[in-house]
């Protein structure tokens, strides 16, 4: 029971520090901000680390590989796909509109 | 609790702040890469807490952890090569799958929990539910997920699919579910009642989803990530581990705000979009422009559309999903980048439910090169209309309906972009054919609009070409 609660505490408290921290996000970052929880929820490797350590028969083994190769597909790909929308969303963006100042002075 | 366990706490400690600062450092587009990365810290050492953990404490056998490590191997390679390679406007989709993975992984973990529990000491209440929960969630999330990213790719249908009694039957199959997991938490020793739970949430899952309409899909996936970060939690009350339950918790209050800011944003209600039927019968009747309605609209050619844009002083560009549809975003920033170089003012005005999924279309114009300031979120956006002079609409419809300021028809009461408020709008569509909600827009009738019929990247490129004209003459 006190394991329980102290779980409880823990889960309320992190829903309500999510829910403070991801209202502030501007709608124009919800796509990369979405795969990046996406990835978070991926942590369930950490849990398919546990199954395997425990696993003894056969559906053990199964479930152990279910858990691990998903699990595993969610984080790398989560993490992956993420830093690459953000990557377009950082690039230089001084290069092109002085080029086009450029050519539009040339052609004034 | 161990001294090594103690560490192992802290650990997971760490790992979550860092979770949280990650997810806070996405506030902004200079700091989200690096927030990003540091979550990624976090996942590393929270992972790598576990694996020592899991060597001390039980130590396993050598071929449950080979099967982990080539699960592992295998998923990883399939993560990464489809994060690699996805094309933006299919993020949506590979978003959809990786809700679908996390949530089966989760679900496998609380039914080995299960089986290994029965065998040897019976299960505590405080266990058992959790587990039971997590079977029920993850396999409706898997379903689900993967019948989203079907529809969101077009292999399946995007309109609800449904048929007489499909109403009925989700309701008896929820019932099962239901009935299956309250007997299995009173039932810990069944694994068959297990198995129930684990079938008939599948099958709702797919139900659910198919009855869902192509035009909800930005609520559907957010809903689904909400399921997901909430079975990962469960399956870290089931084994009790701090770093799945803060973590899934993280995640579900993400996926709930998106799916309630997506749906204020369609002015409908969570639950309505869930039970499904936008579209469909009662409001297609009323599709379809009046005789009269066409005859008051104004054609336009390109040339006409590259004057106006030529000469105006402030532009606001309104982005639909049609131009995503027609790949059409390069042409859009090259024609913007040109007017911005001749001293046009031009912006993005983006409704929250744009693209397929929340905030899609910002992705789709950065991946063009757009620069995130030109981006206008709809309060912005609808004070900026007021001063400008050509509002250019690109494949949007509903987002821009006038008719939703009038109570009384499918789009009442949706914030909406106010594009009837520019100086002229021009609109560049396919055909007068009305958008998802099925009701005509009076925008498109409005005087001061001038319709531009076309392929949205070839007439961009046609007015381009038109303006480069005219500001070198």
């Amino acid at each position: 029971m006190q394991i329980l609660f102290g779980n409880l505490a823990i889960f309320v408290l992190a829903l309500l520090v999510g829910v403070e921290v991801i209202s502030k996000i501007p709608s124009t970052l919800h796509t990369p901000m979405m795969s990046g929880a996406n990835a978070i929820h991926g942590v369930v490797i950490a849990g398919a680390v546990v199954t395997a350590s425990l696993a003894n028969s056969p559906t053990g083994y199964i479930l152990t590989f279910i858990a691990g190769a998903f699990a595993a597909a969610n984080v790398f790909g989560g993490y992956a796909v993420t830093d690459r929308i953000l990557k377009m969303f950082m690039r230089p963006k001084a290069v092109e509109p002085a080029d086009e100042t450029k050519t539009s002075k040339d052609a004034s | 609790m161990t001294d090594f366990e103690f560490v192992v706490g802290l650990i997971y400690l760490l790992s979550a702040s860092l979770f949280v600062v990650g997810l806070h450092m996405m506030r902004a587009p200079a700091t989200a890469r690096n927030g990003n990365r540091i979550s990624a810290v976090g996942m590393i050492i929270a992972v790598a807490a576990t694996v020592a953990l899991s060597l001390v404490t039980s130590g396993g056998e050598w071929i449950a952890w080979a099967v982990l490590a080539v699960g592992v191997l295998l998923g990883g390679i399939f993560g990464v090569y489809r994060a690699r390679t996805v094309k933006m406007t299919d993020v949506p989709q590979l978003v959809s799958v990786f809700n679908a993975v996390g949530g089966s992984a989760a679900a496998a973990i609380a039914f080995a929990a299960f089986i290994l529990a029965t065998s040897s000491n019976p299960l505590d209440l405080t266990v058992s539910i959790p587990i039971v929960l997590d079977v029920l969630i993850g396999s409706i999330t898997f379903s689900g997920s993967l019948i989203a990213a079907g529809k969101l790719q077009g292999v399946i249908p995007g309109n609800p699919v449904t048929f007489p009694g499909s109403r009925a039957l989700n309701a008896v199959v929820a019932l099962i579910a239901l009935g299956a997991s309250v007997a299995a938490i009173i039932l810990p020793e069944n694994t068959l009642l297990l198995v129930v739970v684990l079938v008939t949430a599948l099958i709702l899952g797919v139900l659910m989803v198919l009855a869902i309409g192509g035009a909800d899909a930005p609520v559907v996936v957010s809903l689904l990530n909400a399921l997901t970060g909430l079975a990962v939690a469960m399956a870290g009350f089931a084994i009790d581990n701090q770093a799945l339950i803060i973590a899934g918790a993280l995640v579900g209050a993400a996926g709930t705000i998106l799916t309630l800011q997506m749906a204020k944003a369609m002015n409908r209600s969570v639950l309505s979009i869930i039970l499904g039927g936008f579209g469909t019968g009662e409001i297609a009747a009323s599709a379809g422009p009046a005789d009269e309605e066409l005859a008051n609209v104004r054609s336009l050619t390109t040339d006409d559309v590259a004057i106006q844009l030529a000469y105006a002083q402030h532009v606001l560009i309104v982005p639909g999903y049609g131009l995503a549809a027609a790949q059409a975003q390069h042409e859009v920033a090259e024609l913007a980048s040109l007017l911005i170089a001749h001293h046009v003012d031009v912006k993005y005005a983006i409704h929250p439910v744009a693209g397929r999924m929340p905030g899609h279309m910002n992705v789709l114009l950065a991946e063009a090169n757009v620069p995130y300031e030109q981006m206008l979120q709809l309060d912005e956006a609808n004070t900026a209309f007021d001063n400008c002079d050509v509002a250019l609409v690109i494949g949007a419809n509903d987002v821009c309906n006038p008719n939703a300021r009038t109570p009384g028809n499918a789009v009442s009461g949706m914030p909406i972009l106010n594009a009837d408020h520019a100086k002229s709008v021009v609109v560049i569509k396919r055909s007068m054919r009305p958008g998802y909600a099925g009701i005509p827009n009076p925008l498109f009738t409005d005087p001061k609009t001038g319709m531009l019929f076309a392929d949205a990247k070839e007439a961009l490129n046609d007015i381009t070409v038109g303006v480069k004209e005219y500001v070198s003459a």
